[in-house]
């Protein structure tokens, strides 16, 4: 960065018809074994380096839609096509990402080091070359002091914190996070969203973060999706034009709030069906 | 780092728990009172040693005779352990198989539980004459591999299969080989059931190994089981008494061994083992 001589131009100067498409979906709809129609008639456009957040009542498919880009679980109708990767001999697109679940998903057997560890080992990285990046990533969610510690001995959210140092470690290019920070305290979760933000910018990274917290969701991302109850489909696609690199004086703002009265309305506006649903 | 140590070295114990020296020692005198009433009563009552001996006269057996009933228990620990050992690689060899093929488990699985189900005691007159005209020992150990293999497989299969399935998807995620499933995800997510598989089976092989023997019967025999049916052909109870009683032993020495294996292996991570302060 310091070598350039012209900074780059606030990422959010890019309008999303000037990005390169990195994720498309499709028309693409989810039918659960059990019959329930868990996604219909999802079409949306990722660009590269986006901050996408993911809005939606309870049980609408948020985390549906995060594994199903993520190639985990089958489609049932539509298409999902990463037009920069390449293609593996099976079909399968080549994704480089980083998944934060929305439960931690910890090896009970395994220290929060090895945790971590476990993207390098699967990708055959040695133990000893793996070392510093691993500590890198754990020093960045703070629990340097629990390396050694094993998951039984972790609070809920620093197990959280765990899982999201796991998804870093290998460097992803996209980012997917179902509700991260829900288990953590306000100061910690700030502080974290702040963390996040800085890294989105210095490594370019592409990111779809699901959130129930429409001051979140407004803070960080520059789009916002907003989905309706069961079946899941997208109601309302929000650009957050506010400039980055957002700070406590963005949070305090008077665009601010107007971003999250509207995104509140179509919130509401989703929770009807729901609503209607349980009478 | 302070607070992963505290559940180490609690030492106190916890108001609604019994601690340790008194868990210990409330069997112990339990044990020595009953041993003194029997003595007491043999003696007092005139019981005839030949029906019920008492302790004293066990001890007697067991010092007078403690060449031959050495050799015994030599043979049936041998026999035992080879037993647990064949069984415990078969029956992990094969649940791994299983979970890989699903048509290799349905049509295997099957028989498995037909070896299992069908009494040792009358397969072993098959065996015998199939293996055991010329090798005894050989026939005792396949018909005790045949009892101890069956927890031990079907225990495995089912903790391999029981993975969160959360982590198989991370698994998924990163590309995991088969292979890196198996030992990284798989494997570890079993070892809980393994050991509990282990557990019954150590008992099991011992189980086998004596049914066999009782079996086989004629002179052959040497273990222990053998021991018990030529003493009792020739009234020698006090040293019925003291073959069994060696039985007894090795059967508890193989029951800690395994619990103390589990609790060592599992002590860091597993429920079953961790000393929890809530
Ligand atoms: N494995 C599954 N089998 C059957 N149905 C499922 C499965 N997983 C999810 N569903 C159903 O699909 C719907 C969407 O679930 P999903 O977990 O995607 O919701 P969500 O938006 O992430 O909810 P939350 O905000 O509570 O996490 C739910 O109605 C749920 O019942
Ligand atoms: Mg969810």
């Amino acid at each position: 960065m310091i070598v350039e001589a012209v900074p780059p131009p606030a990422r959010s100067a890019i309008p999303n018809e000037r990005r390169r498409a990195l994720i498309k979906l499709n028309n693409l709809s989810k039918i659960y074994r059990g019959g329930t129609l868990a996604l219909s008639d999802v079409d949306l456009t990722v660009g590269d380096g986006e901050f996408i957040s993911i809005l939606g009542p309870s049980g609408c498919g948020k985390s549906t839609l995060l594994r199903m880009i993520a190639g985990l679980g089958g489609i049932s109708g539509g298409t999902i096509d990463w037009p920069q990767s390449r293609y593996d001999a099976h079909g399968e697109p080549i994704r480089d990402l980083g998944f934060v679940f929305q439960e931690p998903t910890l090896m009970p057997w395994a220290t929060v080091f090895n945790n971590i560890y476990l993207p390098l080992k699967l990708a055959g990285v040695s133990r000893r070359d793996a070392k510093a990046r691993i500590d890198e990533v754990i020093a960045m969610v703070g629990l340097e002091k629990f390396a050694d510690a094993y998951p039984r001995q972790l609070s809920g959210g620093m197990k959280m914190r765990v899982s999201i140092a796991r998804a870093l470690v290998v460097k992803p290019r996209v980012l997917l996070l179902d509700e991260p920070f829900a288990a953590l305290d306000e100061i910690t979760r700030f502080r974290l969203n702040n963390d996040l933000l800085r890294l989105w910018q210095d490594q370019k990274w592409t990111v779809i973060f699901v959130t129930h917290s429409v001051f979140e969701s407004v803070y960080l991302s520059n789009r916002i999706i907003v989905m309706s109850a069961r079946p899941g489909r997208i109601i309302a696609d929000l650009p957050i034009t506010a400039p980055y690199p957002r700070g406590e004086a963005f949070r305090i703002s008077s665009e601010y709030n107007e971003f999250c009265r509207i995104t509140s309305n179509e919130l509401s506006r989703a929770m009807v069906g729901v609503a209607e649903e349980e009478h | 780092m302070a607070d992963n140590k505290t559940d180490t070295t609690v030492t106190a114990s916890s108001p609604g728990e019994i601690p340790r020296s008194v868990r210990l020692l409330v069997p112990i005198l339990l044990g020595i009172a009953v041993i003194g009433f029997w003595e007491f009563a043999v003696y007092y009552w005139k019981i005839p040693k030949f029906i019920f001996p008492a302790p004293s006269m066990i001890v007697q057996a067991l010092i007078f005779d403690l060449p031959t009933l050495s050799a015994s228990l030599w043979t049936t620990v041998k026999i035992t352990l080879a037993a647990f050992f064949i069984a415990s690689v078969l029956g992990i060899c094969a649940a791994v198989l299983f979970i890989q093929s699903k048509i290799l488990e349905i049509s295997l699985f099957p028989y498995a539980v037909i070896l299992q189900v069908t009494p040792v005691v009358a397969i072993a007159p098959f065996i015998l004459i199939w293996v055991g005209l010329d090798h005894v020992e050989r026939a005792l150990l396949i018909l005790a591999t045949i009892v101890a293999f069956f927890p031990i497989l079907s225990n495995t299969a089912l903790g391999l299969k029981s993975v969160d399935h959360n982590l198989r998807n991370l698994f998924d995620l990163y590309g995991a080989s088969r292979f890196q499933r198996l030992r990284e995800l798989e494997f570890p997510s079993a070892l809980p059931y393994i050991l509990g598989g282990l557990k019954i089976s150590g008992g099991l092989a011992l189980i086998g190994s004596v049914v066999a023997e009782f079996v086989a019967g004629s002179g052959t025999g040497t273990g222990l089981a053998w021991r018990i049916v030529e003493s009792g052909n020739r009234l020698n109870i006090p040293r019925m008494f003291a073959a069994l009683l060696l039985l007894s032993i090795l059967g508890v020495v193989i029951f800690f061994s395994l619990s103390w294996l589990e609790r060592i292996l599992l002590s860091k991570w597993h429920e079953s083992a961790v000393r929890r302060e809530n």
